[in-house]
């Protein structure tokens, strides 16, 4: 027993100095902050972003820099961090600094909104277009000559056709794909929602590899040679087509998709604690500002500069789009497809 | 009984009792067992039968089998073909046999998110290995053996081999001379004295697969019910913001385990004790 | 110093007599096979691996290669990961003795739960290793108001890596030693101090002799599994560019980017490295048979 107290008493005694070096080596990382701020000269930027925008961001930063610098003098510095949307989403909740944030869907920004209220939950009213300064689609990304002569949705049904899609619980844009093939089905039959779910059910039950992620499902397509169709984000589907290989794949856009909106917001929070707020807004800005537009289009999103969109028309084909609003928003389409028990799980579970 | 108590002499005689003891409790206490708690902690934000619910749900309940099973075929594949690598290292010679030693290490030093790609590379139906066969190895819950296997195997052989090492030549030529053919000298004499080792690799290895994530999800093809692991679960539950859900099947791999280990500690140490005593 | 002779001498005789006496050897056939099965196993699961990334690394011509581990972001890379390393495994080496010598030495009751809990990093899941410091330290965490308060960032940043790792390669220095020192038991130590040595004195001169190979081998691995942890630092990292991705993180950027052989050149970097570190131990270890 007596042993037991020592022992209390020596642990007590080792975390007390172990929290005072703690806090000395917090104390000395403040003093660093304060010397880079009297030398503000220059600015940095954390945009956290999703997968897929690796490369638009790679050249928009570029242009960013040198406008901003020619505008005011000022340096800025824009670091990236890239990754699922949802888990980027987290990251921010969880403390990551982001000055913006450009995810894969509005819910994700919806979600920082409300558990920590780093920004406004109006935040989409802040940009033009409900703050999505570029759009996408969903398409299918087929072999060479489509030997499986995949057209549209219904086609992906058919019992020898194997779908290659990221799994919607773990991937952002996957809920896109999900909701696209939803949205046709609505339309093949009236709404009727055992019909629907039928549909969906032998859609997935067609899915060979279910990756965790949409970069992961285009190289099980793409490397692996897995699957006849890849459904992608029209974005990726290009991207792939002339990263990967023109000449043994092509791309079919389905009769009627959804319109995937990629939402961008400034982080308020955290812009005013790093007195970044100008800088962050005409980041975000100069997405619609005409090169912006530009940037966008020749990374395959679809700008919504009209002129710039006409522009880039051979490469965005006209189809019938439905949105997100069509499913009443995020909130809802989370809870009845994606939660646990939502509409996805179902088809997964033996009845 | 006896050896519970701390025999009185050597606690006397040997010093740094307290401060070794202190140190490793505090470091423990810091470093496992205060971030560890937090999952504890998140978890009784639920009420006990939602924890149920979320813990029994069928997408769960399949992981747990995948999971464990995976796990149990790969520690039993690493105990047999193990303890074959850490016989040969160290009972024959062959040539490049230093460089091999060192290759068992690699899965240990190998990012699992690069060894799930190259595992899956090699074993996908156009992999070099994959084409050789007619059913499918990766994308299947073979594929996640293989994975696991990957992961667990130098814990087996390293945990094998300082013991084999250790095993005087004597008792196997008493054994030999007693008219004990080879076979029987290694089931009656050696097979025992490795034991525990082979029980210690299997229980790390078995332990490590069960909550291996970076290397399976690549090779997995994740499809629920069929080749969704534990760990899998686990983030699709964060991705939905689920911290609660999440730490409740955190918690649910945890307890196991810790059970797993403290089982085969407890075992090992009965066993010691009959050897001491 | 005595003893470990005599252990030496013996294992001499030991080898000799192994060689002879043909009671002791496996027939030739068995001996080919076990070794066939032993090296096959190997060529599966881990030269094809290894020869697959080489391949790959070196697919897109050597220029590829050398641009890929030259550039900015993977030396960014490489530099975090070593400064990683540095602070993490000093730390667990120090505990790995601390650990090995209260468990090994002394009797007490709970030995078995401590055991144990030194383990139990072994068996947890990267994804919840990772977690644990995001509930702990992530704004929504039980310090999180603090920190943010004070502006200090542990997960999403440098100490949040180190403690991640930390708590990843914790077992091994002490996994290590632990067998070693119990069949070492504790006589020379006791015989020391009853000399009058000091305590200190005693593991200096007397325990650290006898162990510094198994810590040096424990020190190794802690530093491989250090350097290629991959799940656990990627949930604390935030995958900032340049800033907070360790090479393994980089080599996941790399490869979402379909820039394949670049991620590979890097991830054979870590090989390389990896395999160097062993050859090294091997080395060591061959002289200290020898010597």
């Amino acid at each position: 027993m007596k042993k037991k107290r020592n022992f209390v008493l020596q642990s007590l005694a080792l975390i007390s100095v172990l929290s005072l070096s703690l806090t000395g080596c917090s104390s000395a990382n403040s003093d660093e902050k304060a010397s880079d701020q009297e030398a503000k000269k220059s600015v940095e930027l954390l945009n956290v972003s999703y997968d897929p925008t690796r490369e638009l961001y790679d050249e928009f930063n570029k242009d960013f820099i040198k406008k901003w610098k020619d505008e005011t003098g000022q340096d800025v510095t824009i670091n990236q961090s890239h990754g699922g949307s949802g888990k980027q989403g987290r990251a921010v909740i969880d403390g990551l600094e982001a000055d913006v944030v450009t995810l894969a869907l509005a819910y994700d920004i919806d979600e920082i909104a409300q558990t920590r209220e780093l920004l406004n939950k109006d935040w989409q009213t802040e940009f033009d277009h409900n703050s999505t300064p570029y759009t996408s689609t969903i398409v299918f990304l087929v072999r060479k000559g489509n030997p499986k002569n995949i057209q549209d949705w219904d086609d992906l049904t058919k019992d020898d056709v194997s779908v290659i899609t990221p799994n919607p619980k773990t991937s952002g844009g996957a809920r896109w794909n999900y909701l696209a093939a939803w949205a046709y089905a609505g339309k093949l039959y009236n709404n009727d929602e055992t019909k629907i779910k039928e549909f969906m059910k032998s859609l997935y039950s067609n899915v060979e590899v279910l990756d965790s992620g949409a970069r992961g499902a285009t190289t099980t397509f793409v490397e692996r040679k897995i699957g006849d169709v890849l459904i992608a984000w029209e974005n990726e589907a290009y991207l792939s087509l002339n990263e990967l290989g023109k000449d043994e794949f092509e791309i079919i856009t389905p009769s009627l998709s959804i319109l995937a909106e990629p939402p961008v917001a400034v982080v308020d929070k955290i812009v005013d604690k790093k007195g970044t707020r100008e800088v962050a807004e005409a980041y975000l800005q100069h997405l619609y500002s005409e090169i912006g537009q530009e940037i966008a289009a020749k990374n395959y999103y679809r700008p919504r500069n009209e002129t710039i969109l006409a522009k880039y028309k051979e490469q965005f084909p006209q189809l019938e789009l439905v949105s997100i609003d069509d499913f009443d928003g995020w909130a809802q389409a989370q809870a009845t497809h994606f939660k646990d028990g939502g509409t996805f799980d179902e088809i997964y579970l033996p009845q | 009984m006896s050896s519970l108590i701390m025999p009185k002499k050597s606690r006397r005689i040997i010093p740094g009792f307290h401060l070794s003891l202190g140190y490793t409790m505090l470091y423990v206490s810091l470093l496992v067992l205060l971030p560890l708690s937090m999952i504890f902690i998140h978890t009784m934000s639920l009420s006990w039968s939602a924890f149920i619910d979320i813990i029994t749900e069928p997408r769960a309940v399949a992981s747990y089998k995948i999971s464990f099973s995976t796990a149990l075929i790969a520690g039993l594949l690493n105990v047999i073909f193990g303890t074959v690598i850490a016989w040969v290292l160290v009972r024959y010679q062959f040539p490049f046999k230093r460089i091999i030693d060192g290759l068992v290490d690699l899965p240990f030093a190998l990012p699992t998110a690069v060894a799930g790609i190259a595992l899956t590379s090699l074993y996908a139906p156009n992999g070099w290995i994959g084409q050789f066969f007619d059913f499918k190895i990766a994308f299947t819950p073979l594929g996640i053996i293989i994975a696991l296997t990957f992961i667990g195997l130098p814990f087996v052989v390293r945990t094998v081999q300082p013991v084999l090492q250790n095993i005087s030549a004597e008792v196997e030529e008493a054994s030999a001379s007693l008219g004990a053919n080879r076979l029987q000298t290694f089931r009656r004499v050696i097979l025992p004295e490795l034991l525990p080792a082979i029980l210690t690799g299997f229980s790390l290895a078995f332990a490590r697969a069960l909550g291996e994530y970076g290397s399976v999800v690549f090779i997995a093809g994740n499809m629920p019910m069929k080749t969704e692991i534990t760990p899998l679960i686990i983030m699709t539950k964060l991705e939905q913001y689920d911290y609660a859900g999440a730490t409740a099947i955190a918690v649910v791999m945890l307890v196991t385990s810790f059970l797993l280990l403290l089982t085969i500690n407890l075992i090992q140490w009965l066993a010691n004790r009959r050897f001491v005593h | 110093m005595e003893q470990s002779t005599a252990i030496q001498q013996a294992s001499n005789v030991k080898n000799k007599a192994a060689t002879k006496s043909a009671a002791l050897q496996e027939p030739r056939i068995i001996r080919y096979t076990l070794t066939f099965i032993a090296l096959a196993f190997l060529a599966f699961f881990i030269v094809l691996p290894l020869v697959t990334i080489f391949i790959t690394a070196f697919q897109k011509g050597v220029d590829v290669y050398f641009a890929a581990i030259t550039h900015p972001d993977a030396l960014a890379a490489i530099k975090l990961t070593l400064i990683v390393v540095v602070i993490a495994v000093p730390l667990n080496a120090i505990f790995g003795v601390m650990a090995a010598w209260s468990l090994t030495k002394f009797n007490f009751k709970g030995k078995n739960l401590l055991l144990t809990i030194v383990d139990l990093p072994f068996a947890v899941s990267p994804v919840i290793a990772g977690l644990v410091f995001i509930l702990l330290f992530g704004s929504q965490g039980l310090f999180g108001d603090w920190l943010f308060a004070n502006d200090i960032k542990i997960v999403f940043a440098l100490p949040g890596i180190v403690l991640a790792t930390i708590f990843v390669t914790l077992p091994f220095v002490a996994r290590e030693l632990i067998p070693l020192m119990q069949t070492q038991g504790t006589s020379e130590e006791e015989a020391s101090i009853s000399l009058g040595a000091s305590g200190f004195k005693t593991f200096w001169y007397v325990t650290l002799p006898n162990i510094k190979w198994g810590l040096f081998y424990g020190l190794i691995l802690c530093n491989a599994r250090a350097i290629g942890e991959f799940g656990a630092v990627s949930v604390v990292s935030g995958h900032i560019r340049g800033m907070t991705n360790t090479m393994p993180l980089h080599i996941e950027i790399l490869y979402n980017e379909y820039q394949f052989s670049a991620a590979f050149a890097v991830a054979s970097l870590m090989s390389v490295m990896a395999i160097f570190t062993l050859v090294v131990k091997d080395i060591i270890a061959w002289k200290s048979k020898s010597s």
